[in-house]
């Protein structure tokens, strides 16, 4: 019986094993920092998901007989000055949150992600005047940017999340743009365009999967700051409107005036934000050392 | 240099240009003008008095002619009128000035007072625990919003000093420690967050130079550390942290916005926010484009410091 050639002996753990799990676990074990953000976004994920589930009391439900009350088995975290239950509270504004956050980031960077990949596949006189352009936009604070839009174009879900998108446009743009500018001169995209590949082609399809690593990297970079924003916004009362909870709402004038009697009405949205942020900030500094070698261990 | 300058000069003009009509456009796009905005908020509406509040205010013009006449505003120095008070928007704003121009003074005397030590030490002490711990104490400084790191200053202040900061704004004439104080709380919620982005670009850009030759040089000539380190190295590894500086200086507008309000700190920044909210659009569109040449003019500044810092820069050729 020919016994078949054994496939040429490879030394097991002599490649690196691509496994989903195996990456996950060195990710894990080189980032420790970075594996605890994305395991506190993942928990903010799921509480947005259930947050019916995880809800304690009705979260837009008041209570007369109970405003400003402190921390105790039936509150978890206290109620507000309308006796609205404050955890039940930060449980839905993780939706409401992360909603915004993602929508927004991910609406400002595949927009300046298309600028940029056509900016820069095109190069000459359009990259030129495109670059100018965002130039301007991003001479603006992001902050002054997105409270002028979104007092503009009035209080809504849909309208802040539009106005936190856009001052996210000109920075995809440019990281965008600048990967593509060094993969446009690859040989592959050489041997395409050779082929007579129509250009659109070419830098949808050819060239496009290959910014996927700066495009995440990216991403959850700006995720933070979308977050943080949001919360901004809301708290100056131009941002998410009733009855959605809103952490940044949360903290806002009322919160300010009872901050004395119930710390715990300050405290507790605060430290969602805070910890949100900086989920993402910790996760988002990790993949852009794994995935974005040229800023390694700034 | 001149010509550089000059260049210079120029392309900022021309971002400056184009960032009015960007200003302009986005304001228009929004839908409802601020007669609309006005008379829905007076809960009545009577055409023969809103067709005068238009002729009055100049928005039943077409725009090319409304954006030329901001234009020639803007070029004279003519911040509009204040809908809300009245007046000249620059007389409202002039006594406001200088509590800002303090306060993003001080916040980023604290960023850089926190911020190049923060990174000067992670980097020397690399992958230890203590550069983790900076690390994680400039990330967290990042992630925390700054009108909330103002309100737990404030409450801390309260709860373990029974102290409450004066709740109306001090002038430094009548009591200069508590204007200190009152002064010294939001910038360091402000420069704190603004110290993040100072450490990191102080760390990284030390760490490269650490390992150039002329420092290893050093060490090899007996060198003690500490001049190695702040002689040596800094200085080389500084360049790139003026240009953060500079860039920190945008986000800093963005972080008084709240902290102003949160402190009730009588400042520009503030009276944007109340600007916005009132719907005074004419000083929304010159206070946004005065922060703009505030932080064009930064940037430019930052630039020509390069040639200070490092004398292998040229400019222009």
């Amino acid at each position: 019986m020919a016994v078949r050639p054994a496939a040429i002996a490879v030394p097991a753990g002599a490649r690196p094993s691509t496994g989903a799990w195996t990456v996950l676990a060195r990710f894990v074990r080189k980032k420790p920092l970075g594996a605890a953000g994305g395991a506190l976004m993942l928990l903010m994920v799921i509480t947005a998901l259930f947050a019916e589930l995880l809800q304690t009391q009705d979260p837009i439900a008041t209570n007369a007989a109970y405003t400003l009350g402190r921390p105790n088995l039936e509150h978890l975290l206290g109620t507000d000055h309308l006796g609205r239950d404050i955890y039940s509270r930060i449980v839905h504004g993780a939706r409401v949150s992360l909603v915004v956050g993602v929508a927004s980031t991910l609406l400002g960077s595949v927009l300046g992600g298309i600028i940029g990949l056509l900016s820069g596949y095109v190069g000459g006189k359009t990259d030129l005047v495109t670059q100018r352009i965002l130039d301007i936009l991003q001479g603006l604070p992001l902050l002054v940017l997105a409270l002028v839009m979104s007092a503009a174009l009035g209080p809504s879900v849909q309208n802040v999340v539009i106005a936190i998108s856009i001052p996210i446009i000109p920075r995809a743009a440019r990281v965008i743009r600048s990967s593509v500018l060094s993969i446009r001169e690859m040989q592959y995209v050489e041997a395409a365009r050779s082929l007579g590949v129509q250009h659109l082609r070419i830098a949808f399809r050819h060239i496009l999967p290959n910014t996927i690593g700066p495009f995440i990297v990216l991403c959850t970079a700006q995720l933070g700051s979308a977050i943080l924003v949001e919360a901004t916004l809301s708290y100056l009362g131009l941002g998410v409107p009733e009855p959605y909870p809103s952490w940044g709402r949360m903290l806002s004038v009322s919160a300010a005036e009872y901050a004395q009697k119930a710390p715990h009405l300050v405290l507790f949205p605060g430290i969602a934000i805070s910890l949100a942020v900086f989920a993402s900030n910790l996760l988002g500094d990790a993949l852009r050392d794994t995935l974005d070698p040229r800023l390694r261990g700034s | 240099m001149k010509t550089y300058v000059l260049q210079r000069l120029v392309i900022a003009l021309l971002t400056l240009l184009g960032m009015s009509v960007v200003i302009f456009v986005l304001l228009r796009l929004a839908p409802g003008d601020i007669v609309d905005i006005l008379f829905a908020t007076a809960g009545y509406i009577s055409p023969s008095e809103k067709q005068a509040l238009m002729k009055e205010l100049g928005i039943d013009r077409p725009y090319v002619i409304q954006y030329l006449d901001w234009l020639r505003q803007v070029v004279t120095g003519d911040l509009g009128k204040s809908y809300r008070y009245d007046l000249p928007a620059w007389e409202v704003i002039r006594p406001l000035v200088p509590v800002t121009l303090e306060l993003a003074a001080l916040s980023m005397v604290f960023a850089v007072l926190i911020g190049v030590p923060a990174g000067v030490v992670s980097a020397v002490r690399q992958d230890t625990t203590l550069d983790y711990l900076l690390r994680v104490f400039s990330l967290a400084g990042l992630s925390m919003p700054a009108f909330w790191l103002g309100m737990v200053i404030i409450l801390g202040l309260v709860s373990w000093f029974a102290w409450i900061p004066p709740l109306t704004y001090v002038s430094p004439t009548k009591d200069l420690k508590l204007h200190l104080i009152q002064f010294l709380l939001p910038a360091l919620a402000v420069g704190y967050r603004s110290s993040a982005l100072i450490m990191r670009i102080t760390r990284s850009s030390l760490l490269e130079v650490m390992r150039e030759d002329y420092i290893r040089t050093a060490w090899a000539k007996g060198q003690t550390g500490r001049i190695v380190i702040w002689r040596h190295a800094l200085k080389n590894a500084l360049l790139p942290v003026v240009t953060v500086i500079g860039i920190e200086f945008a986000f800093l507008i963005g972080g008084l916005v709240v902290t102003e309000t949160v402190f009730n700190l009588p400042g520009v920044a503030r009276f944007l926010v109340q600007a916005i909210l009132w719907r005074d659009y004419p000083v929304v569109q010159n206070l946004v484009m005065f922060t703009a040449i505030v932080v064009i003019l930064s940037n430019l500044i930052v630039d020509m410091l390069y040639g200070v810092l490092d004398p292998r820069v040229r400019y222009g050729g």
